[in-house]
């Protein structure tokens, strides 16, 4: 049976014109062409024609939230792996609210390599990323179970005004946060359904009606 | 992080992909998927997916088994299959792999290398049987071994005409005398897991790959891992294995 | 190619598998089959059979070998022991080497690079069926996975082999077709300009007779151009 599909378009497909419609993300111009740079679901929203990528790795942007794991102790911060083909730097004085003597301190015992934190990014320039813990929402994530999703699949995952998530932490009793770098930590009772549901959605993004197949899922 | 969400699931018997403990993933095997071979066969194992080839050459036998054919089993671990895998010649694993599938052939005397004679002491057939991995989901040896196996059962040996090979002239299927079915435990946790995966392999204290004969006897085995096993596991795991392998026989 | 045979090949205008000249073999094309890989793809024309993984962007090292404005693309085209009728000794051959540079070549016009410094994206295919024309087929099934694993591209790239037997321009050859040709021309080219990314060319063609199959092969490359369009949308279909 066949799932009704959002308009895919493919990588080099002509979608309008550049003087009708402005160029979003996902897209650029040639011979006054609007051209999709993406597999991905096309996009019309306030004269901007835009694709968003069916899959992709993670590019850092200044303020997502992400969820990292760190893998290295330095010096003045830690090294983290953002699920992104850059690697991230938390430095010392955005991950630590005191005053540091690093030269005599063992900063491991604020994070240490394997822990699992919930940060911002700073700033990215070129290849390097800032993290930063001095926002409300980050915190260490202990315990609990990680698992990745196609980055561009998290606004689906979230849902407008968290209204797919919450759907999912309500009927599995869990706490889950998601990082827009695709990495999603779940922790409490029914860790295994709360997975099966996120898995479906990173699978099944572009079918209309997923809302329903979630739901049934939960309710089993 | 996930290790420890393993171990705790290992402790009510439940695994991350909701299987049983001795329950293997989904198995498929698919023969003759390359038609410029011999013989060959694909097998998946859940995401687990690889192609074995057979190919059939003329050469010359060993010195101390002069009327004999040659098995030569080798293995490509193609970066295609895994982000760790690197381009380049066979590592320790693949090597590895490709030793402990031949030594299941081998010593089960599964092919039977004397009917593979050409003329004595010169020349006899040389059998290739070339592991290519396609997508490594973990136990990538009773793929590649179940693979092996079913693509010798579907083999044939080409024509030869003026002491050249006509390979468009298929004759004779490839002589088996006997059938090894290899399955692999895991120990993590003080349990036994079948078939573990490629997140589950990471965590496993040790790991041992059985071959069994269809009538029960044990021709090769290997232990992996960074751990010990204990006699007593040893007893079980081998017990487990053979049990396990009938199973595993149906496929073929 | 360049053998001599007292057969025709060409009789009534069909090939020696019952082909038009300009017809292509059965084309089969899956999109997603190796899960560990950030895009792949399966190809066959014929009996010939490619399979293509693209891992990355992701992180390129050593160091000194990361540019600072864009990602770098790495190419490696590999036949399987079993997928020729000589065994192929594992390894790369010279022949292979090549291959896997112009394919490098092929693909590395139609992707935005510039969008993933200090990057790298790995492309890998093997032929696990050779019965001609398989550096074509690869990058054919290495487009549909670059595509697969979200690399951003200026189009896809299209992948084509022409030829000339008993005076009559041929497209797609097979492997018995490669060895009578007169020439072999495999020939990549983004479809929406028509911008050609590979070219080579050996054998015997007087310019008019190879600006023919250039021609050809651009004109009738379309129908590829199809069958991948089919292929992406089919995986978000099922």
């Amino acid at each position: 049976m066949m799932e009704e599909v959002r308009d895919i378009v493919i990588p080099g497909e002509v979608l309008g014109d550049a003087k009708e419609k402005r160029a979003g993300y996902g897209t650029f111009i040639e011979d006054g062409k609007i051209v999709s740079k993406f597999l991905g679901i096309q996009k019309d929203s306030n004269g901007f024609m835009s694709v968003i990528p069916l899959s992709g790795v993670y590019i850092p942007r200044r303020e997502d939230k992400v969820i990292g794991f760190v893998t290295d102790v330095e010096k003045a911060g830690w090294l983290v792996d953002i699920n992104s083909p850059w690697q991230a730097f938390l430095p010392l004085s955005e991950g630590v609210d005191e005053f540091i003597d690093f030269k005599r301190t063992d900063i491991s015992k604020f994070y240490d390599v394997g822990d699992v934190i919930y940060a911002q990014v700073g700033d990215t320039k070129r290849g390097d990323v800032q993290l930063t813990m001095r926002t409300p929402i980050a915190r260490k994530l202990k315990g609990g179970v990680t698992i990745k999703i196609t980055p561009s699949k998290v606004p689906r995952l979230i849902g407008k005004e968290g209204s797919m998530i919450n759907t999912v932490k309500e009927k599995t009793g869990t706490i889950i946060r998601v990082g827009q770098n695709g990495v999603v930590w779940v922790s409490g009772e029914k860790i295994e359904k709360a997975i099966k549901a996120i898995k479906m959605i990173d699978e099944k993004a572009h079918i209309i009606g997923l809302t329903d197949e979630i739901t049934k899922l939960l309710s089993d | 992080m996930q290790t420890g969400y393993m171990l705790r699931l290992l402790e009510t018997d439940e695994r991350i992909d909701g299987r049983k403990m001795n329950e293997f993933r989904e198995v498929k095997v698919e023969t003759n998927v390359a038609e410029t071979a011999e013989g060959s066969a694909r097998v998946k194992i859940g995401k687990t997916d690889v192609i074995v080839g057979i190919k059939m050459g003329m050469g010359v036998p060993f010195s101390d088994m002069p009327n004999m054919g040659v098995l030569k089993t080798g293995a490509e671990f193609t970066p295609i299959a895994d982000p760790d895998f690197e381009s380049g010649p066979p590592g320790e694993n693949a090597t590895e792999l490709a030793r402990i599938v031949d030594r299941g052939i081998r010593e089960s005397d599964s092919i039977d290398l004397e009917k593979l004679c050409l003329k004595e002491r010169e020349k006899v057939w040389e059998i290739f049987v070339d592991i290519h991995i396609i997508n490594n989901d973990g136990n990538l040896i009773d793929a590649s071994a179940l693979a092996a196996i079913a693509a010798m059962k579907t083999a044939k040996i080409p024509k030869i005409e003026d002491d050249k090979i006509i390979r468009d002239k298929l004759e004779k299927k490839l002589p088996i005398l006997h059938v090894p079915v290899t399955v692999t435990i895991g120990k993590v946790a003080g349990k036994f897991i079948f078939d573990p995966n490629k997140e589950e392999e990471e965590v496993l204290d040790a790991k041992l790959s059985v071959a069994v004969m269809e009538d029960g006897k044990v021709c090769a085995m290997q232990k992996q891992g960074t751990h010990g096993l204990t006699e007593e596991d040893l007893d079980e795991m081998i017990d487990l294995a053979v049990k396990k392998s009938k199973e595993l026989r149906k496929f073929l | 190619m360049g053998m001599k045979t007292e057969e025709k090949l060409i009789v009534n205008g069909k090939r020696l598998d019952g082909r038009k000249p300009n017809e292509f073999r059965d084309i089969e094309m899956k999109v997603g089959v190796i899960p560990n890989a950030n895009g792949s793809a399966q190809v066959r024309f014929g009996k010939t059979v490619a399979i293509a993984g693209v891992y990355g962007p992701r992180a390129l090292f050593p160091k000194h070998r990361q540019k600072a404005d864009t990602a770098i693309i790495q190419c490696r085209y590999n036949m399987a022991p079993f997928s020729v009728d000589d065994r192929a000794y594992p390894g790369p051959s010279r022949r292979s080497v090549e291959i896997s540079k112009v394919t490098r070549l092929a693909l590395e016009p139609a992707l935005f690079l510039e969008d993933y410094p200090e990057t790298v994206v790995d492309v890998y295919i093997e032929i696990l069926q050779a019965d001609g024309s398989t550096r074509v087929t690869g990058i054919n099934a290495a487009s549909l996975a670059l595509a697969d694993a979200g690399v951003p591209m200026r189009d896809l790239v299209v992948a084509v082999s022409g030829g000339k037997i008993d005076d009559t321009i041929i497209l797609d050859m097979c492997g018995k077709e490669d060895n009578y040709s007169e020439a072999d021309v495999p020939l990549a080219f983004m479809p929406r300009k028509k911008i050609i990314t590979l070219l080579q060319m050996d054998g015997q063609l007087t310019p008019k007779e190879l600006k023919s199959i250039i021609k050809e092969q651009l004109k009738t490359g379309e129908k590829i151009y199809e069958k991948q369009k089919e292929a992406l949308n089919k995986k978000y279909k099922e």
